[in-house]
């Protein structure tokens, strides 16, 4: 199979929204989210609530991916930072790892330079993280008695979903 | 690429729905949309142009309820369906759990479908999908109108692996929540599977 679930654990997820956390109070910007490439917040730290968490996820990966295009176009790799400035609020996206995206929303209150070091050192950490994940994905594909909690859905799950 | 966090218990799934232009893809996520309890919906959002055509994807969020505990959540994509747009339907599959085809039944556009369903083959297999293997739905839709061709005629020129074929009148909503059901099915018996 061409793909391998992005499985998280409490263990992983709770060091990543420490360190998401910690990246939010010391860039002082509003908020942080870490985002996967195909769209899916992963964690978050701040006035989440201030904002649609979803679609700015989802958005930020179709940039991302849109930008990536452009990259490849020109014979670039990959462009691994993107800075968008507006009238009060700035927005920081950056590229971690093969899978994730980091977005730093900040104003006045900060700088664009503080968040760039910031980001630089919370990535670094957010890559270890990730890399484990991955780790445990591969060794897990290979093994045969690791037990998905979903071996056990049944027609009837799903048609509860779709409330039948 | 289904995303499973333990933590907050939760099951993200990446839905894409592809076809030619003008096929219904946007109608059917605007009518899932408009009967899904707003509680469980996320925002819809469309990068369209002016003249309504999207431009580069519609999105919708969708909580489904739970499954062993999970909570599942479905996110529902559009892609652009003119040719000229096939960068952005490439990236728009990256990382998708299933695809449903939206083909139109009116007979001139078939030719259409087939060309779709081939560029839809190629975009899979450059993000390391197989066509014939990822979680896929056949939706006929348009079925209402005057020039729509037979059903048989159309399965036997787009249908090619068995998959579940669905008649469709997305814009009345018919056979819209038949088809999302289907994909989804294959998505979660997939994580059965492990």
């Amino acid at each position: 199979m061409a793909k391998l679930d992005l499985v998280m654990f409490e263990e992983e997820y709770k060091v990543l929204q420490e360190i998401i956390t910690r990246l939010q109070t010391e860039s002082s910007s509003k908020v942080v989210f870490l985002v996967d490439k195909n769209g899916q917040q992963i964690a978050a730290s701040g006035d989440v609530r201030s904002i649609d968490a979803t679609s700015l996820a989802s958005l930020t990966a179709g940039n991302v991916a849109a930008t990536d295009g452009l990259a490849k176009l020109i014979g670039e790799k990959e462009f691994t930072l993107l800075f968008h400035e507006g009238e009060k609020d700035n927005l920081h996206i950056s590229i971690v790892g093969k899978r994730g995206i980091l977005v730093v929303i900040f104003d006045q209150s900060s700088s664009l330079a503080l968040v760039r070091l910031r980001v630089k050192k919370s990535s670094r950490e957010l890559q270890e993280i990730f890399d484990k994940v991955e780790q445990r994905a591969q060794n897990q594909a290979g093994e045969t008695n690791f037990e998905s909690p979903f071996s056990e859905i049944t027609d009837e799950d799903i048609d509860r979903l779709f409330g039948d | 690429m289904t995303f499973i966090n333990y933590a907050s218990r939760e099951i993200n799934c990446k839905i894409v729905y592809y076809g030619p232009g003008l096929c219904g893809k946007t109608t059917n996520i605007q009518w899932i949309f408009e009967q899904a309890n707003p509680d469980k919906r996320g925002k819809l959002v469309s990068l369209a142009t002016e003249t309504d055509r999207t431009l580069f994807f519609d999105f919708l969020p969708l909580d489904m309820g739970t499954v062993k505990g999970f909570k599942v959540r479905f996110h529902l994509y559009t892609v652009p369906g003119q040719v000229f747009y096939d960068a952005s339907r490439k990236l728009i599959l990256r990382g998708c759990d299933g695809v449903i085809f939206v083909a139109d039944s009116q007979r001139p556009r078939m030719e259409a479908n087939i060309e779709s369903i081939a560029n839809l083959a190629t975009n899979l297999k450059e993000n390391g999908f197989d066509i014939r293997s990822i979680p896929y739905v056949l939706q006929l839709n348009k079925r209402d109108m005057p020039t729509a061709a037979p059903v048989e005629e159309m399965e036997r020129l787009l249908r090619f692996r068995s998959e579940p074929t669905i008649e469709a009148v997305a814009n009345q909503g018919t056979g819209v929540i038949e088809t999302l059901k289907a994909c989804a099915r294959q998505i979660l018996m997939e994580l059965q599977r492990g």
